[in-house]
């Protein structure tokens, strides 16, 4: 990807102050503070219930601060709808697609150009990148593959013509060939001239596309930088919590990321229900643990862990692959 | 040929059933909003062409055309303040509110009307007047207008639904609001369209009961709002033409019960009204996918 222009020159386009935001009781994010640049690929990557979701979920609009500012253009819209903010140019590819499911592929693109912005994105040209979409424009999504229905959303989210694209866990539920070619699709949007904000749990995957990367534990950032900047071992010790001497067999990056990508789960032919498919087993939501026994001396997230991340993957599993695999499982963050 | 007498009278009665049905059943597809209120809406649509008449000496079978439009904006403004606060708080708040809508018209009607029976129309040759079939079957004009009327309605709404940018919208809304707030669109906007659509509808339907039978102020809850239920219910939950059978069901059934008994016209409708909910409480017509 091409790197940012504007990396601590000019102003950003989006820029998130000390974000704080509660799920009832619980603080989902910490005092998270970060500045998208124009033209940049940005991931937010980490594990499961780190606040991934709720911090995208929080620039669209669906979640309050309590505390904090989100800055677009040089402008606060802590105070705008969601739906002001999309049509100010913040769109969102939810997280499990979240397509109108009694409507055909073209009514749901239809609907997200109903307020567009004026730019490149036509529908017609969201049937040129995905090319089997033309043919398939009168079914209904609810009958497409979970692939096709996460290119459905995206083309959703394009036609808007946003200028930050918020990317919501584009991976989940869907097998690794299938993210991989929606992944092989990001230079063909970036090339109209996007900004994308991306969350991904696929940790290799989010190194691969963005220019910049950062990692959110507990609700709090443990590793912020250029994916050229930073090594595997801080990656995996900042997804984890882990100390740098703790955590056995964390080394291979990369290598455990891919268990991951599960192949396409119960849920992936209906959008909306998708969540429900991942929810089973889950032991922790929010609160994923940050501080397994090993993580003591400069563990990243062991302080301030919850009280009930006590029953989470971290006093479970003895390995950060394990961790992972596991994770990769359990529900998001979304439903609670 | 009591029987096809019945039979027709059945039908047709049923186009009036549908239109009162297929206002709440388009709220509740859209919003999730069970609106008791709904009986008593017609009963003020009612009142409503009765005062427009009165003031404006407008003819009473073009009546409809101002007072769809009062009721319409009145809808749009009751859903963005009243019951959007209510769906605000949970969609069981809705019942509570739209209950107490239910009766708080009523008693405001009891007040400042009267508890009179009031009637559209009487002595107007086309609402009160007939055609004979045969020796035996006597159809009023006024039955067969209605059920074109409702027929008219729900061709147009479906068409609306389908086809236009705001029936999209709609759709899209009743699938998933928070999506469609990603899209851009504003959710209370389109509730409140939906309301307005469904207001109008029940204007429509009660200025027809006003001139088919009598309504006064307890009309709505007495009669009305349970024929819709019962409609509703038997044709099927968020199914527009399903409405329309609902009506005839519950039209043919009230028919051929009063034929048994006078006193049995009632009766018969809810037992086949509990006849379906037991059998198919899915309704008759299946449903379409929803997510």
């Amino acid at each position: 990807m091409s790197e940012p222009q504007g990396r601590g020159g000019d102003t950003p386009l989006l820029e998130v102050r000390n974000l704080t935001v509660h799920h009832g009781q619980l603080r989902a994010l910490d005092q998270i503070s970060l500045q998208v640049f124009a033209g940049e690929v940005y991931a937010i990557i980490g594990a499961n219930g780190a606040g991934k979701s709720t911090l995208l979920r929080t620039i669209a609009g669906l979640h309050h601060p309590t505390e904090g500012s989100i800055r677009f253009d040089g402008k606060d819209i802590n105070k705008l709808r969601p739906e002001r903010r999309a049509t100010g140019g913040i769109v969102m590819v939810p997280e499990g697609r979240r397509l109108f499911g009694s409507l055909t592929v073209e009514e749901n693109l239809q609907v997200g150009a109903t307020y567009a912005r004026k730019g490149p994105w036509t529908i017609e040209r969201v049937y040129e990148i995905f090319d089997w979409m033309a043919q398939r424009r009168s079914q209904r999504t609810a009958q497409l593959s979970g692939g096709e229905q996460q290119s459905v959303a995206i083309g959703r989210a394009l036609v808007a013509n946003p200028r930050v694209l918020l990317l919501d866990e584009l991976s989940l539920g869907l097998a690794p060939v299938i993210v991989q070619r929606i992944y092989a699709m990001l230079p063909q949007i970036l090339a109209t001239g996007l900004t994308v904000l991306l969350v991904e749990q696929d940790v290799s995957q989010a190194l691969r596309v963005a220019s910049h990367i950062q990692c959110l534990l507990e609700g709090r950032t443990t590793l912020e930088g250029r994916p050229s900047d930073v090594t595997p071992e801080q990656v995996e010790a900042a997804y984890f919590g882990l100390g740098p001497q703790a955590g056995p067999g964390t080394t291979e990056g990369s290598g455990t990321t891919a268990a991951h990508g599960t192949t396409e789960g119960p849920g992936t032919t209906e959008g909306p229900g998708t969540e429900e498919g991942y929810g089973k087993g889950t032991t922790a939501e929010y609160g994923t643990p940050g501080s397994p026994p090993a993580g003591g001396p400069g563990g990243y997230g062991g302080a301030g862990s919850p009280p009930v991340s006590g029953v989470g993957l971290g006093g479970v599993a003895p390995s950060g692959e394990e961790q992972l695999l596991w994770s990769g499982s359990t529900t998001s963050s979304r439903g609670s | 040929m009591v029987w096809v007498n019945d039979i027709i009278q059945g039908i047709l009665t049923g186009g009036l059933y549908a239109l009162f049905a297929c206002g709440l059943s388009l709220m509740f597809g859209v919003m999730k909003v069970v609106n008791l209120a709904h009986g008593d809406l017609a009963v003020v649509g009612g009142y409503v062409a009765l005062g427009v008449i009165t003031v404006t000496h407008v003819p009473v079978l073009w009546s409809f055309l101002i007072v769809v439009p009062i009721m319409a904006a009145g809808g749009y403004v009751l859903q963005r303040t009243l019951i959007q606060a209510a769906l605000d708080r949970g969609v069981l708040t809705t019942l509570i509110v739209t209950f107490g809508l239910s009766v708080v018209i009523e008693n405001a009607l009891l007040q400042f009307v009267n508890a009179n029976s009031h009637s559209l129309g009487v002595g107007n040759a086309i609402i009160t007047g007939s055609f004979s079939l045969g020796s035996q079957i006597q159809i009023a004009y006024l039955l067969v207008l209605i059920f074109a009327v409702a027929v008219v309605v729900l061709l147009g709404l479906q068409y609306f639904l389908s086809a236009s940018r705001y029936g999209r919208m709609i759709r899209a809304v009743a699938d998933d609001k928070e999506a469609a707030q990603l899209s851009g669109i504003d959710y209370r906007h389109v509730f409140g369209i939906a309301a307005a659509i469904a207001f109008g509808t029940v204007a429509l339907a009660g200025i027809g009961y006003g001139m088919y039978s009598q309504f006064a102020p307890t009309t709505g809850t007495d009669t009305i709002l349970l024929f819709a239920f019962a409609a509703v219910v038997i044709g099927g939950l968020g199914s527009l033409w399903g409405t329309l059978l609902g009506g005839v069901v519950l039209g043919v059934a009230q028919q051929i019960g009063s034929q048994i008994n006078v006193s049995d016209q009632v009766l018969a409708g809810y037992l086949v009204f509990l006849l379906v909910l037991v059998l198919r409480p899915q309704g008759l017509t299946t449903r379409r996918a929803q997510s």
